[in-house]
């Protein structure tokens, strides 16, 4: 537990040391309240459906972007080899990583919770599907940056982490969606679109909470991260 | 201490380390030495449970690096080639992750900050950025970082590459007085580094192992050789150091004049520095200057390193 503590506390705050995490902040709070400001006011209703609509597409960049530098800057700088030196256990390394990239990931949902202030500002919100849309947002957002961690142990260059991170999680994005399984054979259809990462969001996005949709992203969180340890404990004894 | 046994480690075709066996007791600085791409890297990474072994096996302290990597990993300190480290950490903060890693808090923490700190020169930058560092000092965090939970076994992978003169001593110095209490290789492709630090070489290359021993037992193996400056005719001369007993070879390494430099080698260990000079009287030649050019270990690694190609 110390150890996974350590290297909690060194990733997440290791955003804080670079400009790069308030370029990030300053961004996506910017962007995310532009976008629902820009028609919350023509619209008349007191919800976040447009907010929690955006953010799916919002994350295909701004998740890798999170996720990059986790692998891809330890290889390139060669910390890498005094990381795995240090008496420390795979999954202790790889699970202190990811929750402090879940943990920067909440620091700017936090910052932007301007949108559901002045939404219950201006009139009178229903809040289950705002409570439910943000049980969404965390639970899709985990599976993003679990899957942009593990495309981060495939490279050392960080551009092109981020590149494959958004190509990747956006191909799981639109598995579900009507362009993809309209092309398919019938037979397959409900199981390529169980895998689409869309999909369940929606549900969610509506107040259904679905524990079919929970166990999923759960999953992804778990298949991504497992291959993430697996990558490197078939690294090292290659 | 360390045991290695038959270890190999292959890259495809490629062979980095081809059945090395070697053994370092308690308490000797061994210096791993070969010319560069030779297979010391690969070696110390192997002992270190970065990297895992084609064939073979190794164990520190007696544990297997593969089964047991993580009481190996506890008891070893490292330093990676050039010492990488979390440049945008400052030195204090890095420190501090990896004893947190290592288990070292609270009191201990502090004693253990202060002792290392001086040991390696560090209180005038704590609390820079390592990013801001000068070589030098990256490279004294990374010795920081390597003992700062006390080990029995420290492995240093160039220790001394990129510094300046000046830094290359103060390095050396730590090193020898940390080798007083501890197990420690050092990989190095500088000579002089071996023979100010070390009690015992190995010399590796092209992933074998061409020589080991201590410096002594390896310069035994390489014969004196001596150089003599003598005024007379050149084709006598020759003929006649030739002819005494014992000289394999008389090489001409230059002449000026009448005055010709020469370079006597013997066949084996004895010293023939008498009998030239009793060869010279007899034939009332003048000799100039006389001298024994010793086996450095400089003669002896490129020996063993050349002869292997």
């Amino acid at each position: 537990m110390k150890r996974f503590n350590a290297i909690f506390k060194k990733e997440f705050f290791g955003y804080f040391n670079s400009p790069i995490a308030y370029v990030y902040l300053f961004v996506y709070i910017g962007l995310t309240n532009w976008l629902f400001f820009k028609t919350f006011f023509l619209g008349g209703q007191a919800s976040m459906r447009s907010y929690f609509g955006i953010l799916p597409i919002l994350f295909l960049f701004f998740v890798p972007a999170v996720t990059m530098r986790l692998w891809a800057e330890e290889r390139k700088s060669g910390t890498i080899e005094m990381l795995f030196t240090l008496p420390v256990k795979i999954i202790e390394v790889v699970m202190g990583k990811f929750l402090a990239a879940f943990a920067f990931l909440s620091v700017s949902l936090f910052l932007s919770l301007s949108v559901p202030i002045s939404v219950a500002i201006a009139g009178d919100p229903e809040w289950g599907p705002i409570l439910g849309g943000y049980l969404g947002v965390f639970l899709m957002g985990g599976a993003y940056l679990a899957i942009g961690m593990f495309v981060s142990n495939l490279t050392e260059n960080q551009i092109i982490a981020f590149i494959l991170g958004v190509v990747i999680t956006f191909g799981f994005y639109i598995l579900g969606s009507p362009i993809v399984t309209f092309s398919l054979p019938n037979f397959i259809v409900p199981a390529v679109s169980y895998l689409g990462l869309g999909n369940h969001y929606e549900s969610i996005g509506r107040g259904v909470i679905d524990s079919r949709d929970i166990a999923y992203y759960l999953s992804m969180m778990g298949v991504f991260l497992f291959l993430n340890i697996y990558s490197i404990e078939n690294r090292k004894w290659r | 201490m360390i045991n290695v046994q038959n270890l190999k480690k292959t890259y495809g075709s490629f062979t980095a380390v081809d059945d090395i066996s070697f053994e370092v007791k308690k308490g000797e600085i061994v210096g791993f030495l070969g010319p560069n791409g030779a297979g010391k890297t690969t070696t110390m990474k192997i002992l270190t449970c970065f990297m895992g072994a084609t064939g073979g096996s190794a164990s520190i302290a007696g544990f297997d690096v593969e089964k047991n990597s993580f009481e190996v990993r506890s008891k070893v300190g490292y330093l990676p080639e050039s010492a990488p480290l979390y440049s945008e950490m400052n030195v204090i903060g890095f420190l501090k992750f990896i004893a947190e890693i290592r288990n070292i808090q609270g009191d201990k923490f502090n004693t253990r900050l202060e002792e290392v700190s001086a040991v390696c020169g560090l209180k005038s930058v704590m609390n820079r950025p390592i990013a801001q560092l000068s070589k030098g000092y990256r490279q004294r965090v990374g010795l920081a970082q390597a003992i700062f939970h006390n080990p029995d076994v420290l492995i240093l992978d160039e220790p001394t590459s990129g510094l300046d003169p000046n830094q290359i001593i103060e390095i050396r110095e730590l090193i020898r007085k940390l080798g007083q209490e501890k197990t420690v290789i050092l990989s190095t492709h500088i000579l002089p580094e071996v023979e100010a630090v070390c009690s015992r070489v190995i010399i590796i290359n092209e992933g074998r192992i061409v020589g080991a021993g201590t410096l002594e037992q390896l310069s035994a193996n390489s014969h004196e050789t001596v150089v003599a400056k003598i005024r007379g005719n050149e084709g006598a001369i020759r003929e006649k150091l030739k002819a005494m007993p014992g000289v394999k070879e008389v090489l001409l390494r230059g002449a000026a004049n009448e005055l010709s430099t020469y370079e006597i080698q013997p066949d084996s260990g004895q010293k023939l520095n008498e009998a030239v000079f009793k060869v010279v009287a007899d034939n009332g030649w003048s000799l100039a200057e006389l001298r024994s050019e010793g086996a450095s270990l400089e003669n002896v690694f490129t020996k063993l390193t050349r002869s292997a190609q």
